[in-house]
Parts: structure tokens; C-alpha cells; sequence
């Protein structure tokens, strides 16, 4: 074995690529609590403060700090960049200046161009020439657009489609650096081209040995861009800091080079947990030292910027990257992954402060060990910022090396990536069902022409069967568009670093969405349980409905609505699946919104579940707003009947609960959440964002009511949703200390 | 299979018993409390009728929650008032094996009471005013079956939980805690004492069934009183 892979248990690893083996093989899990944890040093404290006046610097200049105009953002076009030179253990900047964001044309220029525009800059010249002579992703994709698919996409039936930007969702073995040095994965790619070559010369065959031309041809530059900062990662990491150093390198590459809408981080922590171990076998590093790196490495993916215009943070507010970390879980042969490192990872929240970023997510199984349950429940309710995901139902279809790509698409590290694609409105194409063709706001045809369903009352059976019919026409659109876009993007703006870190013979999936299903579910459950009757204007098209009686609604754990949600995944996956896909990507279909259900309700017409004209949706399998009247769990149980086999790319709930209600105190309030996330997933639920607010949280509440779909209080003896007292009612129990323990 | 009716299901309680709580209130109120907060469940007539199948079921289906401490409260309303029913229901939930408690001012004595603390696993105890006479002025009825139900609890093997809400100008006196703390003195003591400052949060509900709100004036005690009066009601005499 090498010198670099001293003490490593060898196997599978050692003779191909196969960090998975590496790890499963080296790794040591750790069941004991978090009391062997430390805090910042006073050197993490100061970089962490410079860090945060930084931070204070940008958001007092509308949130971009500054633009480097002059050069288009990649591998080598910046300078080496600090914080601080001199204290900092992990380095590595997208550009030459912290917080300075770089630009990048390649997913459309215009982006590029407006973004620039909106922050008070004029990209230079010089790009803008060299773009004249340049095709982008955008530029392709709108030389394929039909018409109909352009009106699909300015109706908003499918919005966020990655046609101006770049696609993201793709991770890459970052972990591959560290452990086999750059050399030996040119040496790998090179072969492939060799076994490639002896081909048939196919269109297929050609593009993938193009591909990897490309990706050998980043790999030398990602050498290059690791020397500017003065070190050599041709061989692999001989310890603990260099693993860090060389996977963060790897990682810092891929953003330089994309501006990807997600730019996850994949599973390093357990990874990373094997080199330290060994570093303090050899009594080479102390526990203060290696929560150090990793404070600093942390402090580095706080740095990561992209460049975007406003209109893509209406979409996608808060500037997110989705640098997406996952932490836990189980091996396939039952072994926790949990390793000191794992939580060492999730220290940085209080030795830095709590953050968004990188987006701590907690693979979640039941066998977890319980200490490591309580320590994530008590980060939860202190921080607010971590989500869990279901790996007892993941695992049996992802092995036990996946990572999550933005907030819920899983895949195996190095071996899948996906073709990202926005999401489809699924309560305006109702509408459209129903107006026969008709955009609802604007009156124009944006649909095949049918009998609109206008005049009286509305029968389920008539329009659950025209429903299908529109969306069976959307579906097609949407793999068609989705295919242009995703041939483009390999074409004109190609991962050339991330994938240079995946296997080359891959498994592809094509990632569709969904907004607004609890608003078509309930719509429905409207027209089947009660009478729901349109209102039309003069020209036919329906404003408004009349709804007559009472419903079952999403939310409530009632099966007669719950399965109305249910079968609407499952026939628009496989009305998905009727359509062929580019590069015979697998189909898989996500119920996540992010922030833009403000956005798609913005743009919806008046709903036949009483929902008025340009209110929003709940965001993502969430139950509507005020509807979930039986508390927090029934609403867990509607969302966790939703099928994961249909919503392969994930199903994203969020769940708020003051501390209170949680429990009378800390502990409790603790003990209890370990028992909601036990409960939620072995009912089969996929993913939880958990918000445990406090008083002040409750204050923004009251002010922004939209942000806290379902928080929920107790009120002495009974609890109720916080948005159904009145402002008084709210002001008082933000006043109010709670009874108190004896 | 009986009926009974339901107020309503809170699927996440986490202050009445321990651990999670899925919890019932029951329809019907035999107390008219000044303070109440669930003024719209005082009504025998009103609710949702539900069975005693409808309730074990809706219980299967939070049971994966429960963990090794939650369990089913009912609360209500006054529970012990459809007592033939929640005897049922608290027989199918104990074959279940799952956590029963019973939140109640046990102002209803007889042998359905007893027999009902005998099969549940917690009762928790709203005792309303220590004083029989000022119970009557705040709730409407004597407080003596309140007394007997918690002499009863002091005999059964059952654990029980004492609560009481304070009210300003009503329960907020140290001779009211005085003689609180001797009514709950005995072998067996509560396993937790709770004191609840009083807010009117419920008045909503006495207007939007046009009633008028019987505590107008009275806003919510002090905390410093409060932590005075819990110390007072469980320091050493």
C-alpha cells in the first residue's frame, strides 16, 4: 500500500475507485454523547468574526458585496484569495476577495448581464464580446423551444425551468481527491478513453469520449488551482488537514466553475472521521485542533456565492447554494455511520453560530444511536437549522453512499447525478382543465381547446377525467422541454470538474416537480364532497367558485382526501414516464416548492378549494395554511401516505413548533421531538424540516404569517394555530411565560 | 360498540401526561368556570359523535409517535361524564397496550369513577378552588365530588397529577394555597403539582357564541407572584 494510506484496512478500494468501500471498511462508529466536544478557538473566534463583518458589510449593500466584472469565473481566473492569510488552517476562495462573487455566463449571459445590472455594475466589455461569438445553454435551448413550450413557461403551468441558468444537482466525489490524489484519477479517466475508444463511433460514443477529454483536461487545471494556494494534491492526502484541504479544493473547483441552482456537498464527515482517528493514534492532532478544521472548512462553505439576478431570489429567497451535507445513517449491513466527525460537523452551528449553509441534513434510522438522536433534537430546538430525511427508506434503493443533491434528491456519490427540472403547477393546470384551454388570469389559450367545465355545478367524475386529459398533454411538454434543456446544458455549459469525480459509466435521473398539491387535492376533495359551482365572466372563463358544504382536507390524516393526493403522484409519474427522456435518464418526480409557492400563488386564479386568486400554496407536500384543524401530527400523517416510490426525488414537509408545545421543558421538549422523527418516519415519511421557534420568532410571526405555515401553540389545556387568534390574542401569549415545573 | 362525542383531537399534546399525548376532548361540561377556555364544550348535544372503534383506530395511527412514554389523554369538557363510554374505550386502548390518562376536575363521583381511575394509567386533577365555598362561585357547583375523587386517587394505586389555574381575586390568596397544599397532603402524593396562571384566551369563544365574558376585567396573575405561590405550595410546612 501507499505511504499516504498507511494503517487503512485495504480492499476493493485499493484496486479501483470506491470511496464507499473505503470508508465502510475503515471507518469506526462512535455511540457515546457530545460532551467530548470543544468550542471555538480564540483563532476561530476572530476569523469567524471578520467573517461576520463581511457578512454585515454585504446585506448593508442589498446583499452582494461585491461583483468582479472583468473575468469570467472558473479553475484559474483569480488570484489566491483569504480571509486571513495567516491564521486560516483551510484555504481556498471562489475569487480573489471573500464574498466577492464571480461571474458566469455559460448557463445564458443575459443572467450574467442582469444580475450585474441589478447590483449597480456593467459586465466589461470584454465578456460581452467574447459571448457574442459564444453560444450559452440559454442560447441553444431557445433555438430548440417550440412555441408551446414558450407559452408553457410564460403561463407559469411549469416555472423555474433550468433554461437560463445552470442545472446544479449534481454532486461530486469530492472525497476522491483526498483519497486517491488527482494523478491516479487521470490515470482511471485516461483508461476509460482507451476502452472507450476501441468503440463504435455513435453519437453516444463520441460525446462521452469528448466528456472525458474535458473532464482529464479540468482535472490538470483543478492541479493547477490547488497550487496557486501552494500545495500538491497530485498524490493522495497523507492526513487529516490534507484531506479537508483536498476535498474542499475539489469542491471550491465545482462552484468555480458552475453557478449550478444546487451545488451540493455530498458525505464527508465519516470520510474525513477516518483520516482523524488515525491522526490521533499518532498523537499528530488534539480534539481542539480537528474541530478546528473543521470550523475553518466550515467558515469556507459559508464564503460560497453565486451571482443571481433578483427575480431568481423571488424564486429562491435567501441566496441559497444548498451545499448540502448528509450526516448519519446506516450501513447496509447495519452498522450507524455516526462517527465523532458527524458530530463535530454539527458543533460548528454553536462554535459559529447558527446558519443555512452548508445545509446539515441527518440521514434518520431508527437504529440510530439514541445519544446521537438527543444531540441532533437539541441542536433542532437550539438552532433551528438542520433537516432529517428517512435513510431506513432511502437506503434499501441508494445503498448507504448517497448524498442528498439541494433539499430532498438522493443519489449515489460518484455513480447517479440528475437532470434537474423546476416543477409544473399542478393547481393551475387544474384550472386550465377546467377552462377548457384557458390561462385563468389572462383569458388566452395556453392549452389544447376542449368544453370548458363553466356551467353549474362541478361533478368529480368529469373533471378528475378532463384533469387527466390536460395532464397528460402537460406531461409530455414538460419531458420534451426538459430533454432540450438537458442536451443543451451537457452541450454548451458541461460539469467538466464534477463529473471528472463521478464514475464514467453513470445512472441518470430526470427530476420532475410539483407545486401546489395540496391546493389540487383539496380542490378536488371540494368538488367531490361538497358542490362546488363556478363563477364565470361574460367571456366564460371562471373567476371564482362557489363552494357549498364542508370537505375532508389535506392535513387532517383523512384518507378520503389523503388518497385524492396520493393518486395524483402517481398518475403524473406515470403520465412522466409515457415520454422517452435524453440519455435515458430514469424519471423520478419531487413534492418540494423551496420559497416559490409564494411565487406560484402569485400566479394562480382562485381555486375550487376556497383558496383566493394570488394567495400562496403551502410549500412543498405541505397541507394548506389554517386547514390542518386536528394539530401537528395528522398533518405528519397525510404528508407521510404521500408514496415515495412515485416521488423518488423527494417529498419536503416542514414542520414549526414552539418549544412549549414540544414540552414543559428542555429535555422533555427534547426527548419528545426524538419520538416525532421516530414516529414521522417509520410511517414512511420522507423528509422534515423541523422549526422550533421562540419567542421572537413568534413576534416575526405575527408580521409574516406566510413564513410559519403551521405553527402551532398551546393555549392552557389547548393548543391551536397561531394565525387563528387575532393579534392581540398573539401579543399576548408572545407576552406569556408558560407554567413552569416544579 | 358504544358512542360517545367529541369536542375535538389535538395529535400533538405534550403537557397533559408525559411524553406524546394524542388528545381527546370530550364533548359536555357539568362546571360553568368563569375562566373557561373551551366555553363552546360545555354543550351534552354538541360535538361529533364517535365510536369507540373511530377512536382505537385514530390511536393506531399516532401510536408510532408514542415512543416508550406517550400515550391518549382525554380531557375535554368534563370526561367523567360519558364514563360508560371512555370505560370501553379505555379497555380496548390498555389491550393495545398503550398509555391512558384521564384529565378531569373529577367533579363527578360514583362507581364509573372509580372504576375508570382503577383501568387508567394517570389522572390528572383539576382541582378549581380549595375552598368548597368559593369553588361554587367559580364554577358553578360544589366542589365535594372533586374532594372525594381526589381522597379516592389518594387510596388507588393509580398516579395522579394535581393542577389548578390561577385566578386573580379567586385563587390567588396564600390561605387558598394553604389549604390546597392540605388537601393534597397524605400517603400518597401527586407524582407533579402544577399551578397555571389564568389568561383569557377562551374569551373569543364566550363572544362568538354571544355570551358575555364573565372575567372581563381580570388580566393574567404576575410571574412573580406565581413562582411565589408555587414555592409556597411546595416548601415545607
Amino acid at each position: 500500500m501507499r505511504e499516504e494510506w498507511r494503517d487503512f484496512k485495504g480492499g476493493p478500494w485499493t484496486e479501483g475507485i470506491s470511496v464507499s468501500d473505503f470508508i465502510k471498511s475503515n471507518y469506526r462508529s462512535y455511540d457515546g454523547d457530545e460532551s467530548f466536544l470543544m468550542g471555538p478557538t480564540i483563532r476561530t473566534q476572530s476569523l469567524n468574526s471578520k467573517f461576520k463583518d463581511l457578512l454585515k458589510k454585504e446585506s448593508e449593500n442589498k446583499g452582494v458585496l461585491s461583483i468582479d466584472r472583468d473575468k469570467v469565473s472558473s479553475l484559474l481566473s483569480y488570484e489566491a484569495g483569504y480571509i486571513d492569510r495567516e491564521s486560516e488552517i483551510i484555504v481556498g476562495l471562489q475569487t480573489d476577495q471573500p464574498l466577492k462573487r464571480g461571474v458566469n455566463p455559460f448557463g445564458g449571459i443575459r443572467m450574467a448581464r442582469d444580475a450585474c445590472t441589478a447590483y449597480g455594475e456593467t459586465l466589461s466589455e470584454e465578456i460581452e464580446n467574447h459571448f457574442r461569438f459564444r453560444t450559452t445553454h440559454n442560447d441553444g435551448v431557445f433555438r430548440v423551444y417550440d412555441e408551446e413550450i414558450k407559452t408553457l413557461r410564460k403561463s407559469g403551468l411549469i416555472t423555474g425551468l433550468p433554461d437560463a441558468y445552470g442545472r446544479g444537482r449534481i454532486i461530486g466525489d469530492y472525497r476522491r481527491v483526498a483519497l486517491y490524489g488527482v494523478d491516479l484519477l487521470i490515470d482511471g479517466k485516461k483508461q476509460d478513453r482507451e476502452i472507450l475508444s476501441k468503440g463504435h463511433m455513435n453519437e453516444e460514443n463520441i460525446r462521452s469520449l469528448e466528456e472525458l477529454f474535458r473532464q482529464i483536461d479540468f482535472l490538470k487545471k483543478l492541479k493547477e488551482m490547488a497550487a496557486l494556494y501552494d500545495c500538491d494534491i497530485s498524490n493522495p492526502a497523507k492526513n487529516g488537514k490534507e484531506a479537508v484541504q483536498w476535498t474542499y479544493f475539489a469542491y471550491l473547483a465545482a462552484i468555480k466553475e458552475q453557478n449550478g441552482a444546487a451545488m451540493s456537498l455530498g458525505r464527508v464527515s465519516t470520510f474525513f472521521d477516518i483520516y482523524f482517528e488515525r491522526d490521533l493514534n499518532e498523537d499528530s492532532v488534539t480534539e481542539v485542533g480537528i474541530q478546528e478544521m473543521i470550523d475553518d472548512f466550515v467558515i469556507k462553505l459559508r464564503c460560497a456565492r453565486q451571482l443571481r439576478t433578483p427575480e431568481y431570489n423571488e424564486l429562491f429567497a435567501g441566496d441559497p447554494m444548498w451545499i448540502t451535507e448528509v450526516i448519519g445513517g446506516m450501513t447496509v449491513d447495519g452498522r450507524s455511520m455516526v462517527t465523532r466527525t458527524s458530530y463535530r460537523m454539527l458543533q460548528t452551528l454553536y462554535n459559529l453560530g447558527s446558519s443555512a449553509e452548508p445545509n446539515l441534513t441527518i440521514l434518520w434510522s431508527e437504529k440510530l444511536p439514541s445519544h446521537f438522536k438527543k444531540f441532533c433534537a437539541r441542536i433542532s430546538i437550539d438552532t433551528d437549522s438542520i433537516q432529517y430525511e428517512n435513510d431506513d427508506l432511502m437506503r434499501p434503493l441508494y445503498g448507504d453512499d448517497y448524498g442528498i443533491a439541494c433539499c430532498v434528491s438522493a443519489m449515489r456519490i460518484g455513480e447517479e447525478m440528475q437532470f434537474f427540472g423546476a416543477r409544473c403547477n399542478m393547481a393551475k393546470t387544474l384550472l386550465l382543465a377546467l377552462n377548457g384551454g384557458r390561462d385563468e388570469i389572462t383569458g388566452e389559450y395556453t392549452g389544447p381547446q376542449s368544453e370548458p367545465l363553466n356551467r353549474g355545478a362541478l361533478t368529480y367524475e368529469q373533471v378528475r377525467s378532463q384533469f387527466s386529459i390536460y395532464l397528460k398533454w402537460l406531461c409530455g411538454k414538460y419531458v420534451n422541454a426538459m430533454n432540450i434543456i438537458h442536451y443543451m446544458h451537457d452541450k454548451y455549459a458541461y460539469e467538466k470538474i464534477q463529473m471528472a469525480l463521478h464514475h464514467t459509466e453513470i445512472k441518470r435521473y430526470m427530476a420532475f416537480g410539483i407545486a401546489g398539491l395540496s391546493v389540487a387535492a383539496d380542490s378536488l376533495s371540494a368538488i367531490k364532497y361538497a358542490e362546488v359551482t363556478p363563477v364565470s365572466d361574460e367571456t366564460g372563463l371562471i373567476t371564482d367558485f362557489e363552494i357549498k358544504g364542508d370537505f375532508p382536507q389535506y392535513g387532517n390524516d383523512d384518507d378520503r382526501v389523503d388518497s385524492i393526493a396520493s393518486e395524483l403522484t402517481e398518475e403524473f409519474i406515470s403520465l412522466l414516464r409515457e415520454t422517452e427522456t435524453y440519455r435515458n435518464a430514469e424519471h423520478s418526480l419531487s413534492i418540494l416548492t423551496i420559497t416559490s409557492n409564494v411565487v406560484y400563488g402569485k400566479k394562480t386564479g382562485s381555486t375550487p378549494d376556497g383558496r383566493k386568486r394570488g394567495e400562496p400554496f403551502a410549500p412543498g407536500a405541505n397541507p394548506m395554511h389554517n386547514r390542518d384543524s386536528k394539530g401537528a401530527l395528522a398533518s405528519l400523517n397525510s404528508v407521510s401516505k404521500i408514496p415515495y416510490e412515485c416521488c423518488r426525488d423527494g417529498i419536503s414537509c416542514t414542520f414549526s413548533i414552539t418549544p412549549d408545545t414540544l414540552g414543559r421543558d428542555g429535555q422533555t421538549g427534547r426527548d419528545n421531538l426524538v419520538n416525532i422523527l421516530d414516529g414521522f418516519f417509520k410511517k414512511k415519511g420522507h423528509h422534515l424540516n423541523v422549526n422550533v421557534f421562540h419567542r421572537k420568532t413568534l413576534e416575526d410571526a405575527r408580521d409574516n404569517p406566510h413564513k410559519y405555515p403551521n405553527l402551532t401553540i398551546r393555549v392552557s389545556g389547548y393548543a391551536v394555530n397561531f394565525h387563528k387568534l387575532n393579534r392581540q390574542q398573539q401579543s399576548e401569549v408572545i407576552s406569556r411565560t408558560y407554567f413552569g415545573r416544579f | 360498540m358504544k358512542t360517545g362525542r367529541i369536542h375535538s383531537i389535538e395529535s400533538l399534546g405534550s403537557l397533559d401526561g408525559p411524553g406524546i399525548r394524542t388528545v381527546f376532548f370530550m364533548q359536555g361540561c357539568n362546571m360553568k368556570c368563569l375562566y373557561c377556555h373551551n366555553r363552546d364544550s360545555w354543550d351534552c348535544r354538541g360535538g361529533e359523535v364517535i365510536s369507540t372503534g373511530e377512536i382505537l383506530s385514530a390511536v393506531k395511527s399516532y401510536r408510532a409517535y408514542y415512543g416508550h412514554t406517550g400515550g391518549v389523554t382525554f380531557s375535554g369538557g368534563e370526561p367523567l361524564l360519558q364514563s360508560d363510554f371512555l370505560l370501553e374505550v379505555v379497555t380496548g386502548l390498555k389491550d393495545m397496550g398503550v398509555h391512558c390518562a384521564i384529565d378531569t376536575s373529577g367533579s363527578l363521583y360514583n362507581g364509573n369513577t372509580e372504576r375508570l381511575i382503577d383501568q387508567t394509567d394517570l389522572v390528572i386533577l383539576d382541582i378549581k378552588h380549595s375552598d368548597p365555598h368559593m369553588y361554587r362561585t367559580l364554577c358553578g357547583s360544589d366542589g365535594s365530588a372533586s374532594f372525594r375523587t381526589l381522597e379516592y386517587l389518594k387510596k388507588s394505586r393509580t398516579p395522579y397529577w394535581i393542577r389548578q389555574v390561577i385566578v386573580p381575586g379567586y385563587t390567588d390568596s396564600f390561605q387558598q394555597i394553604d389549604m390546597l397544599k392540605e388537601l393534597i397532603m397524605g400517603k400518597k402524593s401527586p407524582e407533579r403539582v402544577e399551578l397555571l396562571p389564568y389568561h383569557d384566551g377562551g374569551k373569543d369563544k364566550w363572544i362568538s357564541l354571544g355570551q358575555q365574558y364573565p372575567l372581563e376585567a381580570i388580566g393574567s396573575p404576575p410571574s412573580d407572584l406565581m413562582s411565589v405561590l408555587r414555592t409556597r405550595l411546595t416548601s415545607p410546612s
